[in-house]
């Protein structure tokens, strides 16, 4: 898919919460090998934060690198399934946060772990359309896995955000990209339950690395390019090994992978997991790389985006803090202080 | 709090919009209708950067109704860039490492939320310098 207009992104900002939980920590509690854990630690959410709060700050720090006065976006929207109220947006509360009201359109997406690229396609296209000049789009997850779920050792929180607007003030242009869906029940949260369930086994082959490879491939053909032509790859991250196994499946370079990889230390933020990576690359790369991007979401489907960087990206690269300062900025807690935090002990 | 008072002053607690005398140049927060340095009615909004230091603070063992969820916090005073200082709940510190003259910055957090069913309360508080790497 492509749009009529030039376009591209013009601000970006992430935002990941400063606590963390070993995995070695989940698996003792639960009595599990502390070796075979699928990463090293995740975020957690401090007990002020929510999705709401995540997004706010990483739209600030896309503001900032935009140089933005907020007036003049047309969407805010919110990719999550962590949405703090069940009925009322979280997109509002962001939009009057960083002073975009009252003449813009707002709204949450929901789509699993995809919601924010989802966003991402609704903005490209808004923008593409010449139906505004700016729109923001949000992914953003406080994901909960169930305690003593595989899932609760990767379910973690963070997000980040991307401003679309015109490809002359863009600090990586867009290509096209490629929206590739089925209906597969992998994982899914019913309606009032805390916790999500998940196909176990049927989550890889036929969810994730299938939706996944087609997008991608789908997309490299519209663009007349292989995967490998790209500088940079990012695929979703539900734990450090899948989006290298994606990589072998698709011919990518490890290498490639490597810098817009934060899975290992951060765990899955789900909605916010390609957006994240994606930022984290944008942090990293030169003008004239190119830009892969391939996000899952269960249920089931993959968005893929191709980007090339411009020279303005060494200008506004540091007008925000970069995906490694909050991936610095670590405190680590026990299992008991995780389980208060995310309210796992219900009095 | 009812929900139209929460409502009426979210905005302000969400931005820290303030205040500035036009006669003076004071800056207020929150926003005052009469100048208190020289009396002048002649005021209009004024957005803080959300930059400063800390003035004082006291760390909160038995917080109000609301709040548990997050003791033990730190109270604090904050002196903004522009000249105004600001109650405040401090956010992300190690409550041994509060100095007085420590950087701090403006972050959006959950104030509180009404139990389980009512409305969630945003608004700023203030936490330590976010280190670049
Ligand atoms: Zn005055």
């Amino acid at each position: 898919m492509k749009t009529i207009k030039d376009i591209g992104i013009v601000g970006y900002g992430a935002y990941v919460p400063m606590y963390r939980i070993k995995n070695s920590d989940i698996a003792r509690v639960w009595g599990n090998d502390p070796i075979r854990v699928p990463v090293k630690e995740k975020s957690v959410p401090g007990p002020d934060e929510d999705a709401c709060t995540i997004a706010c700050e990483a739209a600030r720090n896309a503001i900032l690198r935009a140089a933005l006065d907020p007036k003049k976006l047309g969407a805010v929207w919110v990719g999550t399934e962590s949405k703090p109220y069940a009925v009322k947006p979280t997109a509002t509360i962001v939009a009057e946060v960083i002073g975009a009201t009252p003449l813009i359109n707002a709204a949450d997406w929901e789509f699993a772990c995809k919601a924010g690229t989802e966003a991402l396609q609704g903005a490209l296209g808004y923008v593409g359309s010449g139906m505004s000049d700016y729109a923001m789009a949000i992914g953003v997850d406080t994901a909960q896995g169930q305690p003593a779920d595989a899932l609760e050792y990767t379910a973690a929180a963070g997000g980040s955000a991307m401003i679309v607007g015109p490809a002359s003030e863009a600090l990586a242009t867009y290509e096209a990209s490629c929206s590739f869906v089925t209906d597969t029940p992998d994982f899914w949260r019913r309606q009032y339950e805390h916790y999500p369930k998940h196909a176990s086994r049927f989550t890889g082959m036929p969810a994730y690395f299938y939706h996944i490879t087609n997008a991608a491939k789908n997309l490299c053909s519209e663009v007349g390019k292989e995967p490998n032509d790209f500088d940079y790859v990012i695929f979703h991250q539900p734990n450090a090994k899948f989006p290298m196994a994606a990589a072998g499946m698709l011919g990518v370079d490890k290498e490639k992978v490597i810098p817009g990889l934060i899975s290992p230390y951060i765990g899955n933020t789900y909605a916010g997991s390609a957006v994240l990576g994606l930022a984290a690359v944008f942090d990293v790369a030169k003008p004239g790389d190119t830009v892969l991007c391939v996000s899952y979401g269960s249920g089931a489907g993959s968005d893929a985006f191709s980007f090339t960087m411009t020279d303005k990206i060494d200008e506004v690269r540091n007008n925000a803090p970069n995906v490694k300062s909050y991936i610095g900025r670590r405190v680590s807690i026990d299992y008991a202080t995780y389980a208060r935090y995310r309210q796992k002990i219900r009095m | 709090m009812s929900v139209p008072r929460h409502w009426r002053e979210s905005v302000k607690r969400y931005r820290l919009i303030g205040s500035k005398c036009k006669a003076c140049g004071k800056v207020h927060y929150p926003e005052r209708t009469v100048c208190p340095l020289c009396k002048s009615r002649e005021l209009e909004p004024f957005q803080f950067k959300g930059n400063g230091k800390i003035y004082s603070y006291t760390i909160i063992w038995a917080p109000p109704e609301g709040y548990e969820y997050c003791k033990p916090y730190a109270a604090a005073l904050v002196e903004l860039e522009e000249g105004e200082i600001v109650t405040t709940q401090l956010t992300d510190c190690d409550l041994e490492k509060i100095e007085i003259g420590m950087p701090v910055e403006i972050v959006l957090r959950k104030l509180f939320a009404y139990g389980e069913s009512g409305i969630i309360v945003y608004g700023y508080k203030f936490r330590p310098v976010l280190p670049i790497l």
